[in-house]
């Protein structure tokens, strides 16, 4: 499964989207994330010096998916930091997880943005299991 | 769709209620025959057709020529619900709340200025915090915050940053009423502390342009506008504070659709009624963003004066940098319009459209209340922008709405993919137009070719009389985020 897609870019006129895949919701999270930073940056390059531990809440799999991807985005603003490893520690019922996530201080002399993301929207928000699993989400930029 | 369609003028269709269960008025859109077929190649007729849905939505679900798929609302999406049982959506502004435009006069000319040009963008440059995340040069205290989110203009005036007489030529005279910073959450707070005065990137930009066509002596004489003169126009927004204020709220919103048991064909459309707990939160959450919004391009307005400053050696004032007008594109207000034949207190969503007020409906002590309101369109960095001026009949269209910009054709990855940034460069070089960027990567996703002929959208929207030519302004120097 190590070279299995993670994730496709979705096109859109004014924004971007994506889907992420995965053998479970936790690995469908995590792909979704890593394939979030990769639109803003290049992510190869980015170190992982800054490590987190966080907590979202939704009332379903589709809003926890939103939150969790808009609660990154917080964390990497405030923080100034680009993340690129996430690890999804627990996930219960859909409706919580915790997770730990790491990255480094943005430094643009080393690091090259691509996009900036405003936020991950509710529009066209899917997430189904087919053969593996597949969640669909757009960004405002 | 093509059975519920139908061109009710030249430059307006209509899409009939009845064409899905669910529609509580018909789907307005102003286009000509080319614009309504961009509109109709992507999912932006769906999301008119979505936005009839909104619970409370008087009269139609309206787009402007510019229209373009968003996400929720189309871009380009304007409705009005009845402020007293009707309900509000976060979608309907978006997350950029407030991203707005505003033009700076001056005394020069263009054709003088172009040795200096280069210098002028390049100090610019220097001057301006711009690029991805990027916090400024100013960083507030809670305190100081909570003082900006309540009084927009006010807190900028008190320190330093505007003149006295820009106040009156910002929409709502720069602080919207009803903004409690109480409403806004911790996290937002964290994000805007340090991000005042700063461009951000995307389509955000600082533009040095000339005024190359008047087509309305008498209202650009008004305006201050001349032929040949040089102006300045700025776009940003609300930055990270708004996109927080957007996403708490929409969650909020998710649940109590969720408990109303609202059916609603996309999530992000999600709303509250204006007068319950959540959609009065909402509300004044919003405001206090917009407070911030009208801020930063204030602040902004502050450094870029400071620019000319350095570069021409005069004042700003010998200079005469007056503030045309600052009007917003993507926000919700309580306005009174006609709705059959009688007045009624809406809460109008523009979501990417901008206010157009004809005569007097500005506040008296505007200089333009007998002419009607200044209407400042940004193009693209390669072609025009326009400055245009509301008009009367408009109240009777969209509820004095216009477009907002050119609007986009071309995903930014079709952009990256099929425009390099040196042939970019050399384009714009070949034209004249001196560029800096945050992100050189970034800039051809905002390339000319990106984006529909503003100058069309425009004479769509001076053709079904939703606002009136005034000038035509062409770019000289463009700093992007």
């Amino acid at each position: 499964m190590t070279k299995a897609k993670r994730f496709d870019i979705l096109e859109h006129t004014a924004d971007i989207g994506l889907v992420a895949y995965g053998r479970n919701l936790e690995e469908v999270f995590e792909n979704a994330a890593e394939g979030m930073f990769s639109l803003i940056m290049d992510i190869d390059k980015v170190g992982d010096s800054f490590s987190c531990e966080l907590r979202v809440e939704s009332e379903d799999k589709e809003g926890l998916l939103v939150e969790w991807l808009n609660e990154l985005l917080y964390i990497s603003e405030v923080n100034e930091i680009i993340l690129k490893m996430f690890k999804i520690t627990y996930l219960e019922k859909d409706r919580f997880l915790t997770a730990k996530v790491y990255g480094e201080k943005v430094d643009l002399n080393r690091h090259q943005i691509k996009t900036e993301i405003k936020a991950c929207t509710y529009h066209e928000l899917k997430i189904k299991k087919d053969k593996v699993w597949r969640a669909q989400v757009i960004f405002d930029i | 769709m093509a059975d519920y369609l139908e061109k009710v003028s030249p430059y307006c269709f209509k899409i009939s209620k009845s064409y899905k269960k669910g529609m509580r008025v018909p789907g307005v859109i102003y286009a000509d025959e080319e614009l309504f077929l961009l509109a109709e190649a992507d999912k932006a007729l769906e999301q008119v057709v979505n936005v009839a849905f909104l619970p409370g939505i008087v009269k139609a679900s309206f787009a402007m020529p510019d229209i373009h798929w968003g996400y929720g609302f189309p871009i380009g999406g304007v409705a009005a619900t009845d402020a007293k049982d009707g309900f509000i959506s976060p979608g309907g502004v978006g997350f950029d709340i407030s991203c707005g435009v505003r033009l700076l006069r001056t005394n020069l000319l263009a054709c003088e200025t172009r040795p200096l040009l280069k210098n002028l963008v390049h100090e610019l440059s220097r001057n301006i915090p711009k690029g991805v995340g990027r916090h400024g040069k100013i960083k507030l205290s809670p305190n100081e915050m909570r003082e900006l989110l309540a009084t927009g203009i006010s807190w900028v005036l008190k320190r330093g940053y505007a003149w006295d007489e820009d106040g009156v030529c910002i929409e709502e005279k720069g602080c919207l009423d009803g903004a409690s910073p109480d409403k806004v959450s911790k996290r937002a707070i964290e994000r805007g502390h340090n991000q005042l005065g700063t461009l951000g990137s995307g389509n955000h930009f600082v533009e040095i342009q000339e005024v190359v066509d008047v087509f309305d002596k008498q209202v650009a004489e008004v305006f201050g506008i001349f032929k040949g003169q040089l102006v300045v126009m700025i776009h940003s927004g609300s930055r990270g504070l708004g996109h927080q204020v957007c996403s708490d709220y929409i969650k909020v919103m998710d649940k109590v659709a969720k408990r109303l048991g609202l059916e609603l064909p996309d999530r992000q459309l999600a709303c509250a009624p204006i007068s319950s707990a959540e959609g009065k939160s909402y509300y004044a959450a919003m405001a206090c963003a917009a407070n911030y919004a009208m801020a930063n391009r204030q602040v902004l307005t502050y450094w870029t004066r400071q620019s000319f400053e350095t570069i021409f050696k005069k004042s700003a004032k010998e200079l005469d940098m007056n503030l045309l007008y600052d009007v917003s594109h993507n926000l919700a207000k309580f306005e009174d319009h006609l709705v059959d034949g009688k007045s009624m207190r809406v809460c109008i969503h523009r979501k990417g459209a901008t206010r157009a007020f004809g005569p007097n409906l500005l506040p008296k002590e505007s200089p333009y209340y007998t002419i009607g309101q200044p209407v400042i369109i940004p193009g693209d960095m390669g072609r025009a922008s326009y400055i245009l001026v509301g008009t009367r009949e408009s109240e009777n269209e969209a509820f004095s709405s216009t477009c907002h910009g050119a609007g986009r054709v071309m995903s930014r990855s079709e952009a990256k993919r099929k425009i390099g940034v040196e042939q970019l460069k050399k384009e714009l070089a070949e034209k004249g137009v001196v560029v800096e960027a945050g992100h050189l990567s970034l800039l051809v996703e905002e390339a000319p070719e990106a984006y529909k002929d503003v100058s069309r959208v425009v004479d769509v929207c001076d053709g079904a009389g939703l606002s009136r030519k005034v000038a035509k302004l062409k770019p000289l120097g463009v700093l992007k985020g």
